[in-house]
Parts: structure tokens; sequence; C-alpha cells
């Protein structure tokens, strides 16, 4: 076991370190943006002695790495500042956002996942049928359109022709799980067809690839029937590959959904990013990329910990 | 042969197909095969002889891509042919077993070996799963490996390859079958380990009165298990009769080959002069892989021009861990190794052209050692050009010359691809690339284990001619003694990354040995259908085998 503590303590220092590395990037590239803040804030009509006493309040005098490096220390803390266009903290801003986002990514991975791995299975077990063929067409069609437009078709036919589902996910805290569940299943429907194409694709594909192995053959040779070599003696050595797919779905769930929550009005932090950026409001920006890069690598990071717990060979050391 | 009652298998004229190229075409020829109750036969013959297909199709399956496409096999008086697919599966694993070649690869890797083992039994209902585990860890007794009531909760890679291959045997047995197919069971294992999964196997075999179908390509191991043997060669029976006629009689000038085969030997070259300075010469090396775990412990010999060093040992001894300190791709961390005099620097990325130019590789598996999308010209032609700076016609020339040392006609094998190679030919082509760099040292790395035996003979042959020729210095690393025999002139036997012995040939051949030199030297099995037998009345059971290295 302390092989495997091992492993994982490794991976969290090089996660760390790779969110330090973004950590940089983001700010750089923020810097990098055209235009001075100060006047976008105060509008054309400023006059240069007013821009300048803004860039002195908003500390954009310094030099960048100063600035970096205040905007690190507070970042480690939690404060990221306070919003320039509203005033208010950042993490006030954000974390309510966040939990919402959170919320339609586990609603859609509930679903998706086990569809997703029990399509894939079953694909591999009557590979090449005619079911193995519809579960393909059909997984690859919903991955191929584009998400704004499977919301607008979902939101067309369950929404406005046959009025099933709310066709706008707005939230408020005094509502029910179940009514929220409700409120947001058209969003986190989109959601399960874009990513359960994948994830199915990839079960099939880490299965059938075992089913050559020696093992498998002596399965069928001790008259194990199919169903159980697949189940039994073929899936739990394909969970590595399957896990690590998994995890870069689940982290698109949170990392991508912008152009859901658009499509929905959803309130989720997808959005607070879109309004930010136009409203050129950097600390949150920057705070708002810095959670989806640290999601990825937390994620990732889980795949990595789940292959190795996968692995007999690493569980069960000699 | 009047027991016709019991008869248990009954094989006619077996024709079955396989699918390449968009067609089917036959790769066994109609077959005919007699079992009864509890007798041995043994299914010799090269690779591509159709055994594993013939055995398999014993329990009515074909692999994929493969079909069984006419004859009968009559199994207790059912048809499998035409038997429906749930008919066959309920025999399977219940009243005909099987056990695979490679018992590490046959293991799922993700459950414990005695849920394996009880699989069938529960499944079939024959048993409940305590029972059944029961009869495990008694089965595990029987076959004597250590610990009988706990192996069993290990997974596959916590257990060594003979014992897997002896929990497999009992795994096989765990629903009483009425036949056993062997395919190959001890040919992935070391000599010493191999004495003792064939001892288990024969006495379960004899206790349960069980029937079996031996294949191997191994004449000297079939002789000891079968009772009748069958040759085949390319899909056709050549002949079958009992083991001792067979041995002592064959009729067929392919049989005949096939017994000749270990008779190519050439004597040991005279002892170098006490001046000379030999072409490689390791001194007190020691290496690990991790910088900690030490692999080589103070590995000492010398290798001179125009003779060949076998380096003799079982998996994990540490014969090819020295090879690839020599060549520098694993710099070790203590000692030396000097050519011709010169001390190398341990990392090939230090060493000069000239250095690099002089040692070379030859490889195990030479289907993955060449690139699968180089034409011949190429793979033996970069060496050629990179090592002697040639160019155009010149470079053109050195490879034919190279194909002629290796005896394929330049012209014919120029611009083909390996994939339109046999086996033998790939060896041939990655000894020309050997060749190609002008060396004066060629590791040769286990380089007939892969090969049939009428093939490896003429691979041995062919190095032996190109030592004479060019005057090189072979390192042969092997596990095979017969090969040793062959072509050696100095042996050094290796036990866990340490020298146990070393010496000329016909010393190391004539007694008295270290003990562990000894148990390697007894334990390679010979033609003679009582040897093993023997050697267990001798040594005792205790004194095979993996039992026997805790006595040392």
């Amino acid at each position: 076991m302390n092989d495997v503590l091992q492993i994982i303590v490794k991976r969290l220092g090089l996660g760390l370190i790779t969110l330090l590395v973004i950590s940089i990037i983001i700010f750089g590239a923020v810097e990098l943006l055209p235009g001075d803040l100060a006047q976008a804030i105060l509008g054309q009509a400023a006059t240069e002695e007013t821009v300048a006493a803004m860039r002195e309040e908003l500390g954009l005098d310094r030099p960048a790495p100063v600035r970096y490096f205040a905007w690190l220390k507070g970042a480690v803390v939690g404060d990221f500042g306070n919003s320039l266009a509203s005033g208010i903290p950042v993490t006030e801003l954000i974390g309510p956002r966040f939990k919402n986002t959170l919320f339609l990514a586990v609603y859609a991975a509930i679903i998706a996942v086990p569809i997703a791995i029990m399509l894939g299975v079953l694909a591999a077990l009557y590979r090449n049928s005619v079911f193995d063929r519809v579960a393909n067409v059909l997984t690859l069609t919903s991955i191929s359109s584009p998400e704004f437009f499977l919301g607008y078709i979902l939101v067309l036919f369950l929404a406005v022709k046959n009025s099933l589902f709310p066709a706008i996910s707005s939230l408020s805290d005094d509502m029910s799980l179940a009514d929220k569940l409700h409120r947001v299943f058209l969003p986190a429907l989109t959601l399960v067809l874009v990513v359960v194409a994948h994830m199915m694709r990839m079960t099939r594909a880490a299965i059938i690839n075992l089913l050559a192995s020696p093992y498998i053959e002596m399965a069928r040779l001790k008259g194990t029937p199919q169903r159980k070599v697949i189940t039994h003696h073929a899936l739990p050595n394909a969970w590595a590959p399957v896990i690590n797919v998994v995890a870069l779905n689940l982290a698109y769930l949170i990392t991508g959904v912008v152009l859901v929550e658009v499509v929905f009005v959803y309130p989720g932090i997808g959005q607070l990013l879109v309004d930010s950026v136009t409203k050129r409001d950097f600390p949150v920006v920057q705070a708002c990329c810095l959670v989806f890069a640290a999601t990825y690598i937390l994620l990732n990071l889980a795949a990595d910990v789940g292959s190795i717990l996968t692995n007999p060979r690493l569980r069960h050391p000699k | 042969m009047t027991r016709e009652k019991d008869v248990l298998l009954k094989v006619r004229d077996l024709r079955i197909e396989a699918f390449a190229d968009d067609k089917w075409f036959e790769i066994v020829h109609g077959v005919d095969m007699t079992l009864h109750r509890g007798e041995v036969l043994g299914l010799i013959g090269e690779s591509g002889a159709g055994k594993s297909t013939i055995g398999l199709a014993a329990m009515g399956f074909a692999r994929d891509g493969c079909r069984i496409s006419g004859g009968s096999v009559e199994f207790d008086g059912i048809e499998l042919t035409t038997s429906p697919r749930a008919d066959l599966r309920a025999l399977r694993g219940a009243r005909i077993a099987y056990v695979a070649q490679s018992a590490a690869a046959s293991f799922n890797p993700s459950h414990k070996l005695i849920d394996q083992h009880t699989e069938a039994p529960v499944h079939y209902r024959i048993k409940k799963r305590l029972e059944s585990q029961e009869d495990a860890m008694e089965l595990y007794a029987k076959l004597r490996l250590p610990n009988p009531e706990e192996i069993g909760f290990r997974y596959p890679h916590q257990v060594s390859g003979g014992q897997l291959q002896r929990a497999m045997t009992a795994m096989a047995m765990s629903c009483r079958p009425d036949l056993i197919i062997f395919d190959e069971p001890t040919t992935a294992l070391d000599v010493t380990t191999q004495i003792e999964v064939l001892a288990s196997i024969r006495d379960i075999v004899d206790q349960f009165n069980t029937a079996a179908i031996y294949i191997t390509h191994d004449l000297a191991v079939v002789a000891q298990m079968a009772d009748t043997i069958k040759v085949l060669l390319r899909g056709d029976e050549v002949e079958e009769s009992d083991t001792r006629t067979m041995l002592d009689s064959p009729k067929e000038d392919y049989t005949k080959s096939l017994w000749a085969v270990r008779s190519f030997e050439r004597a040991q070259k005279p002892l170098p002069a006490k001046d000379e300075v030999p072409v490689v010469s390791v001194k007190d090396v020691d290496a690990a892989y991790d910088g900690v775990n030490k692999i080589l412990y103070d590995v000492s010999f010398d290798i001179y021009a125009g003779r060949t060093v076998a380096v003799v040992g079982e998996s994990g001894s540490g014969k090819s861990t020295t090879a690839r300190v020599i060549t520098g791709l694993l710099p070790q961390m203590k000692g030396e190794v000097a050519f011709k005099g010169e001390v190398l620097p341990p990392r090939y990325q230090d060493r000069t052209k000239d250095q690099l130019r002089q040692a070379q590789m030859i490889y195990q598996m030479a289907d993955t050692a060449l690139n699968p999308k180089s034409r011949i010209c190429d793979l033996i032609g970069r060496p050629a050009a990179f090592y002697g700076d040639l160019k155009g016609t010149e470079l053109k020339k050195r490879v034919d010359e190279l194909l002629d040392l290796i005896e394929l006609e330049p012209k014919k094998y120029y611009f083909r691809y390996p994939s339109e190679l046999s086996g033998g030919q790939k060896q041939r082509i990655g000894i020309a690339r050997a060749l190609a760099a002008d060396p004066t040292f060629i590791v040769c790395d286990e380089v007939t284990s892969a090969l049939d035996q009428l093939v490896a003979e003429g691979i041995l042959r062919l190095l032996d001619n190109l030592q004479k020729e060019l005057d090189l210095a072979y390192m042969f690393i092997t596990h095979d003694l017969a090969t040793v025999r062959s072509i050696a002139d100095h042996v050094v036997v290796m036990k866990q990354g340490r020298v146990v012995e070393q010496g000329p040939k016909d010393e190391m051949f004539t007694p008295p040995h270290d003990p562990y030199t000894d148990l390697l030297l007894s334990s390679v099995p010979e033609m003679d259908p009582d040897w093993l037998t023997t050697l267990l009345e001798e040594r005792g059971v205790d004194n095979v085998g993996e039992a026997a290295h805790k006595h040392m």
C-alpha cells in the first residue's frame, strides 16, 4: 500500500506544480489583452489625470511580477481580490456560481457515466450486431452535433412543442431538490448527449481489446458464458482506460459548459466567465480560469489514482 | 485395440480452415485421433503444424478466424462439430479442460487463483464454493505447491511461473474432467521448473485416470508424458505409434530428421594462449536498474577472439542484464568492462563510434526486433552506411555481400519486407544486421529459442561458420543446455545475479559440479521414456525444481 501512497503523493506534488505554471500563464495571458483597464472602466470621456489616478488605485502602475506575486499570495489563501465591475469580493461572486455548475455537472454525470459504461459493455458483448451499430451511430451523431444546437433541439421538442421541461433553467435558493432537478433537466440532458459517446466507445474498445487475451480464451474454455466473460473477466481489466476517459469527460462537464449555460441562461460559472470577459473584469476572469485549471488537474489526478487502484499488481504487491 | 467401449475421443478426418486475405484456406487436412480413457496422446510437430488448433478442436472450439470445416469429433458419443453452442459450453471446463502454454497470461490478473479455480465447479453446480475451495487446496497439495492452504488466495502476479502452471493444472482438474488438453504447458518454463511441473502433471493424470492430449514441440518431454505419439507436419499426420516404438524405430523420414536434430555439436576450440588479450573482459561488475536493488553481483568473465562463451541460467538470473552492461545500455555501479584491454566508458553515449561498432547484438524475437516497415536492404544497409560510411553502389555491394554471408540470395531478398520472410530467415537478417557493422564481438540473446529445432540448428551452424570466417567472439545467452553443448567453448553458469561456476565446456559437462550446475544439467529432459521416472527415484521428489533450490 505504501507504494500506492507514494505514487499519489508524487502525483499530487506534480499537480501543484502544474497549477503554479498555469497560474503564470493565466496572469500573463490577461496581461497581454489589448486595451487599458482603467480607460475601459472610466470610458472614452475620462481625462488623462483621472485615468492615471484610477491606474494607481487599481495598483496597475506596479510592475507585472510584483502584481503576480501579490495576486498569487491572495489566491493561496482564497482571496482573489474584488471584482472591478461590481466591487464584490471575487470569491463571493464565484462561490454560488461554482456550486451551480457542480450541481449541473454531477447531475449529468450521474446519468451519463452508468449509461455510457452499460452501453459500452453491451456493445462489446453484441459487437457488430444491429444493437452495436445503432448505439454507435446514435452516440456519434450526438457527439458530432454542436452542443448549443442539441440544446435548442431539446428546447424545441421538450419545452416548446410539449412543455415537459422549462426552457430557461434559472435557479433560486428556496427551490426544493426535485424542483431543481426538473428545472435543470434539459441542460443536463444536453451534456449527457455530448459526453456519453466518448465514454461508451472507450469502454467498448477497451473491452474488445482484451478479448484476444489468453485469459479470456481460458475463461471461454472453462465454459464461462459470454456475458460473464465480458463483465467478470474483461471489464475488471479494462478499467484503467475507461476511468481516464470518464475523468476527462467529467472535467469537460465543469469547464466546457459555457455554451450550454448560455443557451439555458443557467447561473453557472461559465456564464460568469463570459460576462466578466466582456466587462474586462480581470480578477474574476483569472479566478475562473484558475478554478477550471484546478478542476482539470484534480480530476486527472483522481483518474490516475483510480487506474492505480484497479491494477492488482500495485494493489497487492508481491 | 479391442477396448472399443473405452474410447473417449474419436476424431475422424478433421479439417480446419483459417481465414486470411479474404478467403478460407485449409490448415488441417484430415487428421484422425482415437483416445481411450486414461490414455495420454502426445501431439508433436514444429510451429505451424496445427497442434494447438487440433487440440482446441478436440473441445469443439475454434479460435477467432478459424473454423472446423469437415470431419467429425466425437467425445464420449457426443458429436461436437454439430452440437449447439450451449451444449458445447456445458462440456468445456466440466468434462474437457484445457491447460494453456503460458499460465502467467492465461490466469486473469484481476482475480485470485482460487476464485478462478472455483468458477467452473460453482457455475456447473458440481460443488459449492467452499467445497470447491477445499478441493482446490487438496489439489494444490497433491501438485506439491508450497503452502497449499494459502497460495490460492494470491493474485497471479504474486506466484512464480512454475507454480502458476501447476495451479492451472489444478484448475483444469477442478471438475474432474474426463479429458485434459495440455497445450505446451512447460515450454515457457526453465528446465529445473519444468521437471516439477511434468512430474506433477503425470502424477495427477495417473491418480484420476484422466485422459490427456499432450501438445509439445519437445520430443524429450513428450517421451516422458505420452503413451502414444502422433507426429504432425503442416496440418497432416506423419505417423503415429506407441512411445517406445516411435523413439526406437521411427518410420518416416521427417520423424527421423526430428530425432536427429540434436546432432550438431562442434568440439571445443583450444584454450587461448596465456598472454592473449580477451576481446571482452567483464570484471567485478555490479548493476541495478533502479540504482538500489542490485541485479548483478561481482560478475567476471572473459571472451576471446573466435570463441563462444555461453552464459546459462534460469530466467531472472541476470544473463541479459550482463549483456546490457557490456553494450553500455545499463551502466554498471561497480567494476569495469574492457574491450581488447581498453576500459570502456560505462554509458554507451560516452563511447566512440568505433567502440560501438565493435559490439553488436542479435535478439531473441526477430519478429519484433526488425522494423516491419523497412525493406531488407534498408535494415541491413543502415548500419552498413552508418558505421562503414558507404553510399550508392558500394553500399549495395556490401548488402549483397552480407546477404551472401547469411546464405540468402541477394537478388531475391533485397527488396523484401520482414513480413515476407519465415522465422528463420528473419533471424538471419538479424544476424546480417549485426554483421553489417563489421563487429568483433556479438551478443546472441536466446537467438534460437523462438525457433523450431530444425531451423534453430541451421542458425547455429551459420553462426559457427561466421565465427570461423570472421574470427568473431560470441556471448551466447541461453537457457537451453543442448545449445550450449553444441556451440560453446566456455560456459558461465549464473544464478540470481552471480556467477556460480565457469570453465571450459568439456570440464563443465563432466562431473563433479557445483550443486546448482548439477541440478541444471540433470534437469534437461532426455529422449529416454524412463528418464523422468529414474530421475525422480534417484533424486527424490523434493530434490528437483524449485524445491531443490531451498536445499542449496
